[in-house]
């Protein structure tokens, strides 16, 4: 009988390859509006990874914030920009050269540091579905532990004074916001 | 489904590996969605014309199909299969062509988390632990074809369309999750089939008449709902008196109706999500299954039938709720983009927020309801977080996953997984 095929696995590489492809599709295509596509199926594909690891929450944000947020003001933007020298832009041999070399010298340290850590080659078979089995769902563990409780730490200390300033953070971001694109230009017209 | 068959192996089923009952499972699962979809368009077309007519005092389509003109959507579906399928000279042909698909993915792929009935074994093709996210996640990817169609047409109307819903859909997503996050409040989980779970038992126990604030709250998740899947009165990127036909005007024939599917297909669910999230979800206003012995209680068989009687409920509800925005549709005039902006930032985001604010207090003041019993054992929230925060630590689950992170971080050998 043949080896057993491990169907996450499988999927794991469909996912990654395909984020992999749409990733370089971004770089390579010369139309701006087309590699924010690119970037969006890139991006969705990366919250497919998340799903398969179990983790649905952090999937669900990925499609939320990633693509469904920032990316819609990003083709939006896009969108109204793309004029004719965006629509196809040429990259000079030099830049490609420059570009290729940082971006290959980042992927190979990637790539070294990824296979360093023991812990993150490949388990067995066997030892994979064990760890499925024991895989909880993760959004009450996550509601907890930025409410202050980790249910999974021996002293329970959780994220609630981080949550809090960021919570705050975000506030004063949204006020400043809206305080600088609040129409005031008749005023300054008036003065003038 | 694939847990249900693992759970209860059948004989042929037993002969083969595991990866069979997720096969069959995913293939029965993919059948129904992508009928309730296509055929749900099919019936709510010919709803439309019909609740359109009755409103204009016109009779809608009579001749076809016999009485009451009820093949009237497969007709036109014929005609738009024979039409030419036109794209403008200076268009994308690549994002022309592909936009219709990801309207109608991302409406498709919301009805993979919703549940249709729920219990020991739900009627749900992904039991996802946070499913109202996932849901409201992808069902805010649609605006995507939009905006792709908008650019991609080389039209004026087109792009002033696009513009519009993206303004419009990213503005409403806002008051819509905050709406949402009420019912995953009194429910203590953003699991659709607890939320679900949690209304059994009467009208009265549906969170809709959980509290004033919740009613309000009710209204203004309506109101947003109908804004994000881009009905009208907030139907401004189609806008067919001043923008043509908006995002979709140079599109023709089958890529043409498969917007008109993903239009559908959402409002189906975001009223199933509604009905889930406020109207007791496949619990009847009475509980006419509890009471006739059809629970997982009584056994497997009266469980799925019970759930069936379920899912007609849901399948109803929703229903009703894609039947009353069309009413609101041919009843109210379209807006005004500034109108459309200042509802939501003026009007549902705070009315949103207070209720939000309103439903926690009364959660506190009245653990156990007012009046009436919200559930039939007196299940209270803030207790159920307090026990689980007690007993977390000594519970197998963070036992399991503190193995789960020791076992993945160390080196691995056979030890560490015995």
């Amino acid at each position: 009988m043949e080896a057993p095929i491990y169907w996450p696995s499988v999927f794991f590489f469909l996912f990654a390859g395909l984020a992999c492809a749409f990733a370089l599709a971004v770089v390579i295509s010369p139309n701006i509006v087309r590699m924010a596509f690119y970037l969006v199926l890139s991006l969705a594909s990366t919250a497919g990874l998340f799903f398969l690891a179990g983790a649905d929450f952090v999937g669900a944000m990925q499609i939320m914030i990633y693509v469904g947020g920032t990316l819609v003001l990003l083709v939006f933007g896009v969108m109204l920009t793309s004029q004719d020298r965006f629509i196809s832009m040429k990259t000079s041999t030099f830049d490609l050269g420059v570009t290729g070399v940082v971006g290959g010298c980042f992927f190979l340290l990637l790539w070294y540091s990824a296979l360093s850590v023991p812990g993150w080659r490949g388990l067995s078979i066997e030892q994979a579905t064990a760890a499925e089995s024991q895989l909880q769902p993760t959004a009450t563990q996550l509601g907890m532990g930025l409410l202050g409780v980790r249910v999974d730490a021996p002293d329970h200390s959780g994220y609630l004074l981080v949550f809090e300033i960021i919570s705050v953070h975000l506030l004063v971001v949204l006020i400043g916001a809206a305080y600088l694109a609040r129409a005031r230009r008749r005023k300054t017209l008036a003065v003038e | 489904m694939a847990q249900f068959l693992i759970d209860h192996p059948f004989w042929p089923f037993t002969l083969f590996g595991p990866w069979l009952p997720y096969t069959l499972a995913a293939l029965v699962q993919i059948f129904f969605i992508v009928n309730l979809v296509a055929v749900g368009a099919l019936l709510f077309i010919w709803m439309e014309r019909k609740v359109s007519g009755r409103i204009q005092d016109r009779l809608g389509p009579t001749r076809v199909g016999g009485k009451f003109g009820w093949l009237q959507t497969l007709a036109d579906g014929l005609k738009l299969l024979t039409k030419e399928d036109l794209m403008p000279e200076g268009a994308d042909e690549f994002l022309f062509k592909i936009a219709p698909y990801v309207s109608f993915c991302a409406s498709l792929a919301a009805f993979m988390a919703i549940p249709f009935a729920g219990g020991d074994y739900p009627f749900v093709a992904l039991h996802l632990n946070a499913a109202v996210f996932f849901i409201l996640a992808v069902l805010g990817l649609e605006v995507f074809g939009v905006i792709l169609a908008g650019y991609s047409s080389a039209s004026k109307w087109s792009l002033f369309g696009a513009m519009r819903e993206a303004a419009q859909v990213v503005s409403y997503e806002v008051p819509l999750g905050m709406c949402a996050v009420v019912p995953v409040l009194l429910a203590g989980s953003m699991d659709l089939v607890v939320i679900g779970d949690r209304q059994a038992g009467g009208f009265w126990n549906w969170y809709v008449f959980h509290d004033p604030g919740t009613f309000v709250t009710f209204w203004v998740y309506f109101t947003c709902a109908t804004a994000s899947v881009n009905r009208a009165p907030f139907d401004l990127a189609e806008a067919e008196s001043e923008l043509v036909a908006g995002f979709h005007t140079e599109y023709s024939g089958l890529r043409w109706s498969f917007f008109f599917m993903a239009e559908y297909g959402s409002m189906l669910a975001v009223s199933l999500l509604a009905s889930i999230l406020f109207l007791g979800g496949w619990n009847g206003p009475i509980p006419i299954a509890h009471m006739l012995g059809l629970t997982f209680q009584h056994g497997l068989a009266w469980g799925i039938a019970g759930n069936f009687l379920g899912m007609i409920n849901l399948i109803n509800k929703g229903v009703v709720g894609v039947t009353v925005m069309m009413w609101v549709r041919w009843t109210l005039p379209r807006l005004r983009i500034d109108q459309v902006i200042t509802t939501c930032l003026k009007y549902c985001v705070p009315i949103a927020a207070a209720s939000f604010l309103f439903v926690t207090w009364w959660q506190y003041a009245f653990p156990n309801g007012l009046i009436l019993s919200q559930s039939p054992e007196g299940y209270s929230v803030y207790e159920h977080w307090h026990q689980h925060a007690e007993n977390a630590p000594t519970t197998p689950a963070a036992n399991t996953s503190a193995q789960n992170v020791k076992m993945l971080s160390a080196p691995v050998s056979a030890e560490a997984v015995n």
